[in-house]
This record gives structure tokens, sequence and C-alpha cells, in this order.
């Protein structure tokens, strides 16, 4: 079988500031990082290689620098990296990245599993996989924990509310995973690392993977940011610290005043 | 829209592959039904390129003729003969808000349903504000299916044009909205915290980077214009009892061959511990800092004298002290009580996602510089395993 896994290249959204004055985003200085959720779907389908020696390509879509998350999943095992970059790609809302990655994916051939994050750090969306899916006009299956495959049969372990299900799907399929406890997200070595450069890298533009202009970037998007701004402020904390029954105490003195104990 | 051109061999390869059971074969061409959701998946097998799809461009679209606000009625997960499948309260918390919405506009309210039996459910979604309700009842639609459900809706929607329609961002909400945006080609602004109506468009703020900016979307040239809330992000309203919304009943066409995912074995937990928590208002919760599971479960007994229940962070989780149902985060349960404990929890930006919306947060923690006190109201640097027993004891006197 053939594997694809969708990553993003996000900003370590734990860093990223907000001009206040022009209420744009502060993004030098701030490094970014593979998409957590991704770096669990990597995982998920480089588990699958080794077990049943499938093949893995990654897809991401992003600027040029994006490059270096896609060189991460080759030095991770990946066997061939694509990045799709295009100015005609910028703005792009969920819909028109969807429809930019399934593009992509086409192109790549025949693909079984496609994996991805179940939402990437920086939008919190959860919207790209499902999309990509119905694009691809292929069925989903979301939040998954675990998969493995069975013969023909990807077989998912996936959250549901307040509980879990075992799903089943036959090939092509699509994927989303959280950060559950069966995978972890690994380091490559040096070794590998250099390796990963011998790998096949594709580079390519919206005329490339023959998606058409006027569903890309902000023209192809339905929704549009209307202004950011930065959230209500919350006072900073009141802090205190002091010996362990200091603390006690103020923590009995701050429910007293909250109207939580008499 | 979509055609067929003369290039078409009538090789019914497109035929099976369509997984809305579309496409019929009349006179040796393929012939596209009303069920077409312009999903894509018969362009891709076609030898012969026959099959084309146009989208209308956005600005060109008809936008007149859509009216009505929609709230997706979700319900739980499982149910028998002696108890039957509730509507979760996310649902009410949406005609609350929907309700303003739709007064805004001098427009509908409506609730959309679609399940295997009736319990009455129209009586209760009319107490929250539902003028109408689109009510589909097929044997098929006895667990969530995204191909099933997301067909019906699509289909509902192309009959009938609501303007604005908003789900739950619970994690059936997060399958399906997405995958009727997309079928569509319509926005959908995921997690928002604030709706409202501004020039008659819908005006949808969410929190974007982890919480640290805001942004305001609007989708202007699409209809309808959709929205995810999580739970415990409106308020709900008071139930108004007595009042009968008028009920539309809606067939679907549905049969099992539609289904591409099949459920094996489903475990629903029993305890119902990650509904307590979503709806309690005391919540203790536990992190890394607790050191051990014998020094987590002290916070059994503290949240008991406080009438609160336990959450935990993933961290605590994964290493173990606490079950997954308690989990309290952007991968577990997202949580507003009116007072968030914490203990050893640092507050990586996945678990402060899930309980900033708390009234009040008292985050104890060894590291004054801890992302958690960046949402706290109060912090207190400390050691929490120290700390636990200690509060234990003093509340006990408090408590004689």
């Amino acid at each position: 079988m053939h594997i694809a896994v969708m990553i993003k290249q996000v900003p370590d959204s734990t860093e990223v500031k907000i001009n206040l004055e022009t209420g744009t985003l502060i993004r030098a200085g701030v490094p970014s990082i593979l998409n957590p959720y991704d770096h669990f779907a990597l995982e998920a389908a480089l588990e699958l290689k080794k077990k049943h020696d499938f093949k893995v390509t990654v897809i991401s879509m992003g600027p040029p620098q994006a490059k270096s998350v896609v060189q991460l999943a080759l030095a991770l095992g990946a066997d061939e990296g694509v990045l799709l970059s295009d100015m005609a790609f910028a703005g792009s809302d969920t819909w028109a990245t969807s429809y930019a990655l399934a593009k992509g994916i086409k192109k790549i051939g025949k693909v079984d599993i496609i994996f991805s994050g179940m939402q990437a750090i920086d939008g919190d969306t959860a919207q790209t996989g499902p999309g990509v899916a119905q694009q691809l006009g292929i069925p989903q299956i979301t939040f998954c924990e675990h998969v493995d495959v069975d013969g023909r049969r990807v077989l998912a372990r996936k959250q549901i509310d307040g509980g879990h299900e075992l799903q089943e799907a036959r090939p092509p399929v699509l994927l989303t995973m959280i950060m559950g406890k069966d995978y972890a997200p690994k380091h490559p070595s040096f070794l590998a690392v250099s390796g990963s450069l011998k790998k096949p890298f594709h580079v390519w533009s919206a005329a490339d993977i023959g998606a058409e202009p006027q569903y890309l970037g902000l023209k192809g998007s339905p929704t549009q940011v209307n202004k950011i701004y930065p959230p209500p402020q919350r006072e900073k904390a009141a802090m205190f610290s002091g010996s362990g029954q200091e603390s006690v105490e103020k923590i009995l003195e701050i429910m007293k005043r909250e109207h939580f104990t008499e | 829209m979509i055609e067929v051109s003369k290039k078409c061999i009538g090789c019914s390869k497109c035929v099976p592959v369509c997984p809305f059971a579309a496409i019929n074969m009349i006179d040796r061409k393929a012939v596209m039904n009303e069920a077409c959701t312009l999903c894509g998946a018969c362009v891709q097998v076609c030898p012969v390129q026959a099959i084309t799809i146009t989208r209308e461009e956005g600005a060109s679209r008809d936008l007149s003729g859509y009216k009505g606000v929609w709230v997706y009625v979700e319900l739980s997960e499982t149910g028998d003969k002696t108890h039957p499948k509730k509507i979760k309260q996310v649902t009410f918390e949406l005609l609350s808000a929907g309700r303003r919405l739709a007064d805004e506009l001098g427009e509908e309210l409506c609730a959309v349903l679609m399940t295997d039996k009736d319990q009455n459910y129209a009586k209760e979604l009319g107490a929250y504000g539902a003028d109408k309700v689109y009510m589909v009842e097929h044997d098929e639609l006895f667990e969530y299916n995204t191909d099933i459900f997301s067909t019906v809706m699509v289909s509902l929607v192309t009959r009938h044009k609501p303007s604005v329609i908003l789900y739950g961002a619970t994690i059936q909400g997060r399958d399906l909205a997405p995958r009727v945006a997309s079928t569509l080609y319509v926005g959908l602004t995921a997690d928002c915290t604030a709706l409202a109506i501004k020039d008659g468009l819908l005006l949808q703020s969410r929190p974007a980077f982890g919480g640290n900016i805001m942004a305001d979307i609007l989708a202007p040239n699409s209809r309808p214009q959709m929205a995810t809330v999580r739970p415990n992000v409106m308020k709900m309203g008071e139930p108004v009892h007595g009042r009968s919304p008028l009920v539309v009943r809606e067939s679907a066409k549905l049969d099992r061959s539609l289904r591409r995912v099949k459920v094996l074995e489903r475990k629903i937990a029993h305890d119902a511990a990650a509904v307590k928590i979503e709806n309690a208002n005391i919540i203790v919760s536990g992190g890394r800092g607790m050191k051990t599971k014998d020094k987590f479960k002290q916070l059994e007994e503290l949240s008991k004298l406080l009438g609160g229940v336990v959450g935990a962070s993933r961290a605590a989780v994964d290493l173990g002290f606490k079950e997954k149902t308690h989990q309290v985060g952007q991968s577990g349960t997202t949580v507003s009580p009116k007072l968030y404990l914490s203990f050893g929890i640092s507050g990586a930006v996945q678990h402060i996602v899930g309980m900033k919306a708390s009234d009040v947060i008292i985050a104890v923690n060894k590291d004054p510089n801890a992302p958690i006190f960046n949402v706290a109201k109060y912090g207190i640097v400390g050691d929490a395993h120290e700390i636990v027993p200690k509060l234990t004891e003093a509340l006990k006197k408090l408590k004689k």
C-alpha cells in the first residue's frame, strides 16, 4: 500500500504575540515546528511502513521554508516528500487548502491511506482532513488514536464523545490522528538527517497539480478574516508564594473571598 | 454543476464509486441524479475524462432565498428501548445563541434532527427556542456515520436554503460540518466563542494560535454560513415549556451501501466522567506535579470536600494517574466550571484552551513562570503534592 501523510509547518503557538497597534501577528523570532498532531500521524504511518513495508509519502503546503518539516519527515523515515508552494495558495482558508492538497495527492498517484493530524495548533480547526477526504470522494475516520491494517481492512480506534469506537474501512480512506499514547514523536539521528537529503523531494506549483486559480488563495476561500485582535485580557494572576502552610491559608482565604467556602 | 460529455463510453466504472448512489446508466451513458453532491469521486475514475464538474464562481453565486438559522441537533451516542438517546446540552446552548441571531435577522430558528426513532424531541427543542424542527426519521440513522449524515444534511440544505447553520464543536460536529462545508463549497468557522450579526452577515469570533489572538471571520459570498461552537461556550437560556414548534418531516433515501465506514465495537465510559466534568461547577485538577498515582488520588478526597469533580492534565493521564475520561483540554473535555483548582499543572496550550473559560482559576505550581499563571486569577507558587494533603486537612477541620 501507499500512504500519504499531510503535514503542516506551524509557529510554536505558545510563543506567538500580537502587535497591538497594527493588530497583526508578530511571527519574527517565533520558532516553526512540525504541527504536533501531524507528528503523531507521521509516526502512525511509519509504524505501518515498518510492519507492512508500505511506502510513505509526505505532503505539505506552505511557503518555501516549509520544506524543513518535509525534510524532517524524510529524516524520520518517510520515503518521498512533496511541498506545494506557490503564491497562488496564499490566504487559502480550509476549503481552498483542502482543494489544493487533494489536487496534490491526486498527482502523487494511487494512494491507499491518507493520514493527517486531527488539527493544526495554529488554527485548531480540524477541517482540512475531512475537506480533503470529501474533495477526493473517499471516506474519513477522524479523531483516531490507533490504526492497524489487516489485509485490505483499515482498522482505527477512534474517540467519540464519551467513549471509543473501533471502526473499519476499505482503502482509500483518510484518517486524522489525535495525540494518543500509542505513538510517540521521535527525533531523527544525525545520520538519518544527512541520509534524508538523498530522498526524492518535489516542489509543485498550482499549475503542476492542475489546480484552478479561482479555487485558490483568498479568491477561492469562502471565509475571510475580517479583523484580528488581542483576546480580552484577563488580569494577571495575583501571585503568592510562601511555605506550604501559608499557601494553604492563602487558598482558603481566596475560596472564602470567592464564596466557595463559608 | 456536473456534466457528462459525449466521450462517455458507458463503462459503468463510475457507478460503484459514487458514495451517494447518484449515478444511473441510461442508454449506455452515465446520468447523475439529484443525490449528486459534486464530490468528484466519479471524475477520478472515468477512464476517458468524460465527467466534468464546474463550480459557481464565488462572487456570482446567487445568495437570495437563503433564510433562517439552523441548529444541528446532536443526540447522545447510545440508547436502547428503556434509555432513549438524549439531546446533548450543546444543542440547547446553540439554540439559545441561534435564537438571538434569528431574532436579529427577523428569520426563523430551525432545529435539524436525524434519528432512527423520534422520542418527542420537538417539544424540548421548542422549549429552547426552535420555531421549526426538520425531522428526518430513518432506520439508517441509528448511529452517527459521516457518509449518511452528511448526505442528509447536504440534501436538506439544498432543498431549504438556510442562511446560517450552527453545529456543536464536538467530535461528531467536527466530523460532520467540514464534510458538509466542503461539499457545498461554503465557509465554516471552527470553535467560535462569539456570534453576532453584522450588516446581515454572521460575524464569527474565534481564538487562534492557541488563544493568543482573536479573529473575526465572515463568509460574505456563500450560503449557508456555517460555524461550530464548543460545548459550555454559549449560555443556555431558560426553557419555556409549552411552545410547540412546527415539525416538518423530511424523507431520505438511504441504504446501507452509503456507509463506507463500519463500527465494529463501541465502548462508552459508563461512569460518564467526561459528562460529569463537562457540567461540573467545581473541578479539582492535577498534573504531572502530583508526582505519583497515589498522591494524585488525594485529589479525590479534596474534590469531594468541595463538592467537585476530579480533572487531569494530559500528562497526568499519560502517566496513568487518572483515566482519560477525566482529561481536560483540547484532546480531552472543554470545561467552564465556577472554580478550577489546579495542582501541579504547568499549563500546556492544549490544556489551557480546555479550561480557560472557567470563572475562577486558582493554580498551584512550583514554577513561577508556568503558563497556567497567565490564565489563572490566583497563582500559588508551591509544591502541589505538599499543599494538597494540608489543604484537605484544613478543609476537613473547617467542615467540623
